[in-house]
């Protein structure tokens, strides 16, 4: 175990995705709890699949990939967001039709240009494609997501319990459903280099069904996915190293472990109380 | 003591859908007053309900409020959607979050609200609940869990939808009870009810919408008015 702590502590690229990784992680996790339960997880997938087009065709062209993906994205963000608010449409098969829609145009981008080998980073994702300058900004906007959700936590909540009281009370829920697409949309753009598009969306689901096994507070269960993501996300990263797996898919499979444990314990509290 | 005009409804036109639901429609409700709103399905309850809310703008008319009442001061006490089943989050939580309407862009909840919050869990008799997780209560506690919200969103006006929808009938006439104690004590009420029967007994003023017209007056006005007799059992009239 030290060795593998001293190569994380003297390998520059292994600790930027760190740091990167438990910033992102913890966006996603605060995020999650409120997607999850307005019944939005399917936004984060849709907007990942428009982000893996955004970076793809961003390659191609030779434009910062940052650059392009951050305002494409946050306007698919608002788009679905308006899908799904609107009744006359089917939302989850608009949602599908945009997100397959983007990852068809971003492979297409990715081989007329040749560029094959990236595409594997793009969809699974590499703690290699992290750059010095990436960690800055990744910083910076994990920091604006953190401090915007703990400042509109109260709000959060209530438009999230109950949209219609949170209204007619005079909550401007329409500019918190933007606010929460809009943070979410930031953490997606950061968190898929690493995680690559197709699992960033799990970063945002997992934590929060998990500890809403076992939580019965809204608080609580936020508190307990920060801790699930960040957990499961440096249990991830040591098995990526040790093992040499991807990174993405390593974290992914220590938060289904993790699902597991919780609904166990879970059921075990159910069945003890009945 | 005097009573003040909280609400004054004129010559109100609403529509769903494109369809006109609702035409011409003016009543006023006083300080003290305890209003139900019956009628049929679809003839404009909810929408009337979302307009008073300013969730829904009138086609024509106007909704102006009185008495020092502000628009977001309404206490709401929405139908049960079934949005919340799997929710987690615990009495508390919900009570206090009513209190948001009074603290701007203030972030967090102070000792003020705490103690808002636990005086109408209290009233309503769910202190002991407070730290139960909403989604295990039974629909009787739900139902007090969210009065208490809306007691802590308004000194003044109460705004209930179907509050007794999927009761008993025992923990319905406890809602009741409760409903009319908080009118008692100085909070205006307007109620959304199927129930006739209970909207006659309750209420001291009645607004029956139908498909193509309205009545609004006191309580005994409704039981005089030979146009209610079919909301009261149309076997009477054949």
């Amino acid at each position: 175990m030290a060795d593998v702590v001293y190569a994380f502590i003297n390998t520059p690229i292994l600790l930027r995705a760190l740091l990167v990784g438990i910033l992102v992680s913890l966006c996603a996790a605060l995020l999650g709890v409120s997607l999850v339960l307005k019944r939005y997880s399917m936004i984060g997938d849709g907007l990942s699949h428009v982000g893996f087009g955004a970076l793809a065709v961003a390659a191609v062209m030779n434009w910062a990939p940052m650059a392009v993906a951050v305002p494409v994205v946050v306007a698919a963000a608002f788009l679905l967001l308006r899908i799904s608010g609107s009744s006359r449409i089917r939302g989850d098969s608009a949602i599908a039709l945009i997100s397959t829609g983007a990852l068809a145009l971003g492979v297409m981008a990715v081989s007329v240009s040749g560029m094959n080998s990236d595409l594997d980073s793009y969809l699974f994702g590499s703690i290699l494609a992290i750059s010095e300058s990436d960690v800055v900004i990744s910083v910076v906007l994990a920091v604006l997501v953190l401090v915007l959700f703990v400042f509109f936590y109260t709000k959060i909540f209530a438009i999230t319990f109950d949209e219609n009281f949170a209204k007619a009370t005079g909550t401007k829920a329409g500019m918190y459903n933007m606010l929460i697409a809009l943070l979410t949309a930031l953490t997606i753009v950061i968190g898929m280099r690493m995680m690559g598009s197709m699992l960033i969306s799990s970063l945002i689901i997992f934590p929060a069904l998990c500890s809403m096994r076992v939580f019965k507070s809204f608080r609580a269960v936020t508190i307990c996915s920060a801790v699930i993501s960040v957990v499961t996300f440096v249990a991830g990263m040591v098995i990526s190293y040790e093992f040499g797996t991807p990174s993405g898919a390593s974290i992914v499979c220590v938060n289904i472990a993790c699902f597991a444990v919780f609904s166990a314990v879970g059921c075990i509290m159910r069945r003890n109380r009945a | 003591m005097e009573q003040e005009e909280l609400i004054k409804v004129d010559s109100l036109v609403l529509s769903y859908e494109n369809m006109t639901v609702i035409k011409d429609l003016s009543f006023d409700v006083k300080s003290g007053d305890y209003l139900c709103i019956v009628g049929e399905n679809g003839s404009g309850k909810s929408t009337l309900v979302r307009s008073l809310l300013s969730l829904k703008k009138p086609v024509g008319g106007t909704i102006s409020f009185g008495g020092g009442l502000r628009r977001s001061e309404i206490g709401y006490l929405p139908q049960q959607t079934g949005a919340q089943q799997d929710f987690p989050a615990n009495v508390g939580e919900v009570v206090i979050s009513g209190c948001l309407n009074h603290m701007g862009l203030r972030p967090f909840y102070t000792e003020r609200e705490r103690r808002l919050a636990a005086e109408n869990m209290e009233r309503l008799g769910i202190s002991d609940l407070k730290k139960r997780c909403y989604r295990e209560l039974s629909g009787g506690q739900q139902q007090r869990v969210l009065l208490a919200r809306a007691l802590c969103a308004t000194k003044k006006l109460l705004l209930l939808d179907e509050p007794v929808s999927g009761l008993d009938p025992i923990v319905t006439a406890e809602m009741y009870d409760l409903i009319k104690g908080i009118n008692q004590g100085g909070v205006t009420v307007i109620m959304v009810t199927h129930d006739i029967a209970a909207a006659v007994q309750q209420a001291s003023h009645i607004l029956c919408l139908r498909h193509d017209s309205w009545f609004y007056g006191s309580t005994q006005e409704f039981l005089a008015d030979s146009s209610s007799d079919f909301m009261r059992g149309g076997a009477e009239n054949g």
